[in-house]
């Protein structure tokens, strides 16, 4: 008998494991990810990109980032014969000051990412708490988060930056700079997340949630938060991608750290050296290639977060 | 008439209109509302402006003049002079009141001060000149962007346009996430230096004087085609997606439907319904954008080395010459808040919805 039921049991045992899993879990994502495929497309872009920077990290000597630590304006060649008589690859060429472009692009990504990363998460943090404080309790503070935030629009954050990185008289760190950016652009977030709050609060489980009792914080952690997360998840992509978007426009007009080897910095060398006239296409495609994918990425992934977050969109995407 | 007018004053006098009413009913119109709402974003700007350099303990024109003479050469000539204009001008060892009262007394006269790097050119006049070539390529520019961007979105937005556009128009819009600058580069690449189609860098041809002649016009326009073409084809995607997002919007709406129902021609709806009432938040976009040209395009200027506020931008900040730096924030602050100010009053002229309200 138990021989019998034992197959039956296993057979049980699969669809419940990964049968179950499948059907529970895979397909609605897979139906999901025909529905809105520019959000597939964009992650799997990104990553791609991050993992080939990954591989290449583990796999190149990514020393030679420095000036001076290769041969000068080398075209892209995979056996070029040193001084000492040894042979060396530089897949994607050197420039004017002697770096391999091939290391500088494997640091440079995702230290403009991170720039970007930084930035956004200071910008978001910072937006949502002040949308909340100024569309929950109105009043004075509403009043107050209000002024700062239209005098904060009409200061673009890349001029704050210039002023302040000019004053400072310093270079700053990367880390530093991601923060700089994330503390000058949290007022677009902040003003868009306000109104999203100032309308979810005449909802009426939002009401229905006070003349229940719950306190102030209870409404905005348990009811507001988890609906605005979609929305908030959208505003952080277009933080990040603004964010590096400053991070290169601050490095390209030089004021970035000039040992860094970041993708804007990268663009500043190539502006300074006038690599387009001087015939360098290796120099400066790569960095002009990353910083593509990135923003075609961020791009992507966005509008298909607002798809998720905006159902009105949902039906003609 | 004049009898009338004075009947209307005695009247309305006598019902005791005081002044102050008068004031309150002036303070209380939206316009003069938003007036002093311009004033006090300038003011507090200014003041944030005024107050950064004085947080960091540095003393920029110090420094700059001190880098200066240990450098030598021809600086040197004008430097007591300089150091003497400035301390008469600013009042550098005067208390810090007396310098903030000074600085916006400048400020409403406009006076932007001089430049440290180009001594004695005052600030305002190199501003004023990089700022006819910016305003007039990017603003012609991004007007025209504006244009076809909100039509590209209006159609795309709409459900009974052709099945194909779709295909045309998601190039476009993915090339709108690539920064404009970048895709300067490019197009420097194959149309100046692979084809030689057109100028590598600069506003107009370095042997030529600007004047107003046809062949300097011409060389203008060559000139401003690469930097033109990138600025225009990165931002109509950005146009297109705000325009289509509206115009999706507007479908459910019940005038649309009542339209529909009319039995109006499907050319009609399209503009009279939906796009007049779609157009509404991009024409906020454009005043937005319009106030941010100066700096949103620095980089382009700088690709291309157009002789506009960015590459002026780029200058101050490579000679460190800190005043032509805050002038220049200071043209674009007020250049933001005005475009603010002229659109609150100019929407409700726009959206009678607001009008109502107003009054």
């Amino acid at each position: 008998m138990t021989e019998n039921i034992a197959p039956q049991i296993q057979q049980d045992l699969a669809r419940g494991g990964w049968g179950q899993f499948n059907e529970e879990r895979v397909t609605p994502i897979k139906k999901y990810a025909l529905r809105n495929p520019s959000l597939i497309v964009g992650l799997v872009l990104l990553f791609g990109m991050l993992f080939l920077v990954g591989i290449g990290h583990v796999l190149y000597d990514t020393e030679q980032f420095r000036p001076l630590s290769a041969p000068t304006r080398l075209g892209p060649t995979l056996s070029h014969e040193l001084r000492d008589g040894t042979t060396a690859a530089f897949p994607f060429g050197t420039d004017t000051q002697g770096r391999d472009l091939m290391a500088v692009a494997i640091l440079g990504t995702p230290l403009t990412l991170r720039i970007g990363l930084i930035a956004g998460a200071v910008a978001i943090g910072l937006g949502t708490v002040a949308a909340f404080l100024a569309a929950y309790y109105r009043g004075v503070v509403d009043g107050a988060i209000r002024s700062v935030v239209d005098v904060g629009l009409a200061m673009p954050a890349l001029l704050i930056l210039i002023l302040v990185r000019i004053n400072i008289g310093r270079e700053l760190s990367t880390d530093e700079l991601g923060i700089a950016i994330g503390l000058t652009s949290w007022v677009f977030p902040a003003r868009t997340i306000r109104s999203q709050v100032l309308v979810m609060r005449e909802q009426a489980y939002v009401e229905l949630s006070r003349l229940s009792g719950t306190s102030g914080m209870g409404i905005i952690f348990k009811e507001m938060l988890p609906n605005l997360i979609p929305y908030i998840t959208a505003s952080l992509v277009g933080s990040v991608a603004g964010a590096i978007l400053a991070s290169i426009g601050l490095e390209a007009i030089g004021l970035g750290n000039l040992s860094d080897p970041t993708l804007g910095m990268t663009i500043y060398w190539n502006i300074q050296f006038s690599s387009i006239t001087l015939g360098m296409w290796w120099w400066w495609l790569p960095p002009l290639a990353a910083i593509v994918i990135v923003f075609v990425s961020l791009f992507l992934i966005s509008s298909g977060l607002d798809e998720w977050s905006n159902p009105r969109l949902r039906k003609r995407v | 008439m004049t009898e009338q007018t004075q009947a209307v004053e005695n009247s309305s006098s006598s019902n005791g209109t005081s002044i102050s009413q008068i004031i309150m009913g002036v303070l209380g119109h939206f316009v003069v509302k938003r007036f002093l709402f311009f004033i006090f974003v300038v003011w507090l700007a200014s003041t944030v402006i005024f107050i950064i350099p004085r947080l960091s303990g540095q003393d920029p024109v110090k420094e700059k003049l001190l880098l200066e003479a240990q450098r030598g050469g021809a600086m040197q000539t004008g430097l007591d002079e300089m150091a003497k204009s400035y301390q008469k001008r600013f009042g550098l060892d005067q208390p810090l009141w007396v310098q903030y009262t000074n600085f916006l007394k400048d400020l409403a006269k406009l006076n932007l001060g001089v430049s440290i790097a180009f001594f004695p050119r005052t600030v305002n006049d190199i501003v004023f000149e990089s700022l006819m070539w910016t305003l007039g390529l990017m603003g012609t520019v991004t007007i025209l962007a504006f244009i076809l961007g909100t039509l590209a979105g209006a159609i795309l937005g709409w459900p009974r346009r052709p099945g194909w556009l779709q295909y045309v128009f998601m190039p476009l819009l993915t090339l709108s996430a690539i920064p404009q600058y970048l895709l300067g580069m490019i197009l420097i690449f194959i149309f100046a230096f692979k084809l030689g189609w057109f100028p590598l860098f600069g506003g107009y041809s370095p042997a030529t004087v600007p004047e107003l002649t046809l062949s300097f016009v011409v060389d203008v326009v060559k000139h401003a085609i690469l930097p033109a073409f990138a600025i225009i084809f990165s931002s109509i995607g950005f146009w297109a997606i705000g325009m289509r997002g509206m115009m999706i919007n507007t479908q459910g709406e019940d005038y649309m439907i009542q339209a529909d129902a009319k039995g109006l021609k499907g050319s009609r709806i399209f503009i009279r319904y939906a796009v007049r009432n779609a157009l509404l938040p991009q024409v906020t976009g454009l005043a937005l954008v319009l106030g941010t040209i100066i700096t949103g395009q620095v980089l382009v200027e700088r690709v291309f080395s157009y002789p506009g506020v960015g590459d002026i931008l780029f200058q101050a900040i490579r000679l460190s010459d800190f005043f032509v730096i805050r002038g220049i924030v200071i043209v674009i602050v007020l250049g933001i808040a005005g475009a603010t100010f002229l659109l609150d009053v100019l929407y409700p002229l726009l959206d009678p919805r607001i009008r109502v309200r107003n009054s």
